[in-house]
């Protein structure tokens, strides 16, 4: 009896581990055929700024509230943790730091792959469940370069932008905060911000991170929808993982990229 | 929606993230700040360096005047050699000093000039001739303990670790 349980166990693990490699290497295929197929939303690029347009445009209210609320956060919880220190006046490098190092990018991945990335999964899945994607292939158009592609590009263009707006704002909100409510000088909170922030260390590196991040969500919720069971359970499925996948992946390439980008500098 | 509209609402998105893109370079990074004026080089050598890192305020009477460019360590005469972009604005004599601080008890340290009274200024390429190293709070602690054990008459000689007993 045992050895049988033992047996569906192993089988069980087997079957995950062919399945998890099967699905990444169909996942690099289908990156690549994004890529080899990405000539049509180059030429025709009304076709990518209408996405630009769901993807990018659609998100901001969510990030720059998002964005508003993070750095006045961090202007409080900075200031009540410096103050005590008597170092107030290093709350603008506090807030500018974190930001564009650290939580602009981040936040605002997660935030785009809850708002657009979840979008395009369903939107794709839905196509592919009530057959307009194979009705394309049918009328010999290419789904990948008329419909995935233009997607794709609209993501990693929107991305850097979104994030860079996200670390603006919240930059500001931690200046209301800091300086507004709670009377931090003024001329120190910025020009300590301007003297810690470095441009090729800190800002570069935060846009790279957001170019990096922008490609990894988009590239996950397109995967997600096209790969999605033509259901509605599959889609509903297909969305939340989208939303799960998104957000471990960047939290984890956040991590790689940090370790080269920072090494104790 | 109307294509023209969709248009500018794309565009409207372009431009409102690169201008936040501006903003973090100028406003918030160090691109607009020290490096557009014109800078020329000093060099000087030191002990120890303690802290210092490149990017370190060089400051005179309390005011910025340029920045550390560069920290090397000699291999002929087992010095740091540091560099420093100094304003084209802030001429110092040639028998100026240079002294590395520290901000506060245990805050970020910097170089400080002491201006001489020499007629002729530091050129692009010059030395500091007179440096003073980084004080470094273990030699400090030492010295005082020494001063402390070798008697009464000790205290006297240790200007520095006097004040600064454990």
């Amino acid at each position: 009896m045992a050895h049988r349980k033992v047996g569906f166990g192993l089988r069980g693990i087997g079957h995950a581990v062919v399945n998890g490699v099967g699905r990444l290497g169909y996942a690099s295929r289908f990156f690549l055929m994004i890529l080899i197929g990405s000539g049509a939303s180059f030429r025709r690029i009304h076709l990518t700024i209408r996405e630009i347009y769901f993807t990018g445009v659609m998100s901001l209210i969510i990030i720059l509230v998002s964005g508003l609320f993070v750095g006045m956060v961090l202007g409080l919880q900075g200031y009540e943790t410096l103050q005590k220190y008597g170092s107030e006046s290093a709350l603008g490098s506090l807030v500018a730091l974190s930001l564009v190092r650290e939580l602009g990018p981040v936040l605002a991945a997660l935030l785009f792959a809850s708002r657009a990335g979840s979008a395009i999964t369903a939107e794709i899945g839905l196509m592919k469940a009530t057959e307009q994607i194979a009705a394309m292939e049918m009328m010999a158009v290419d789904p990948i370069s008329r419909v995935v592609a233009p997607r794709f590009w609209a993501g990693v263009t929107s991305m850097p932008l979104l994030a860079a707006m996200f670390s603006a704002v919240g930059v500001f909100g931690g200046y209301l905060v800091g300086v507004v409510f709670i009377g931090v000088d003024v001329g120190s909170f910025w020009s300590q911000m301007e003297a810690a922030v470095d441009f090729r260390q800190d800002i570069v590196n935060g846009v790279i991170k957001s170019v990096v991040f922008g490609i990894a969500v988009t590239a996950i919720a397109l995967f997600e929808g096209y790969d999605a069971p033509p259901t509605a359970e599959g889609v509903s499925h297909a969305t939340t993982r989208t939303v799960v996948t998104s957000a471990l992946v960047v939290l984890g390439l956040d991590f790689i990229l940090t370790v080269f980008m920072f090494r104790g500098v | 929606m109307e294509r023209t509209t969709l248009d500018m609402w794309v565009g409207a998105f372009m431009v409102g993230g690169l201008i936040a893109l501006l903003i973090l370079a100028f406003k918030v990074g160090n691109l607009g700040g020290y490096d557009g004026s014109k800078t020329y080089r000093v060099y000087g050598e030191f002990d120890n360096i303690g802290g210092l890192k490149i990017k370190a305020p060089v400051k005179s009477a309390g005011v910025v005047v340029g920045r550390v460019s560069g920290i090397q360590f000699d291999n002929k005469t087992f010095r740091a050699h540091v560099e420093m972009r100094l304003s084209q604005n802030n001429l110092f004599p040639k028998d100026t000093s240079a002294a590395i601080l520290t901000s506060g008890l245990l805050g970020e340290q910097y170089i400080g000039l002491e201006a001489g009274g020499d007629e002729a200024n530091l050129k692009n390429g010059d030395k500091f001739k007179l440096t003073q190293s980084a004080m470094v709070l273990e030699q400090l602690i030492g010295q005082a303990l020494f001063s402390k054990a070798s008697g009464e008459g000790g205290d006297k000689n240790t200007a520095q670790g006097g004040n600064k007993k454990p």
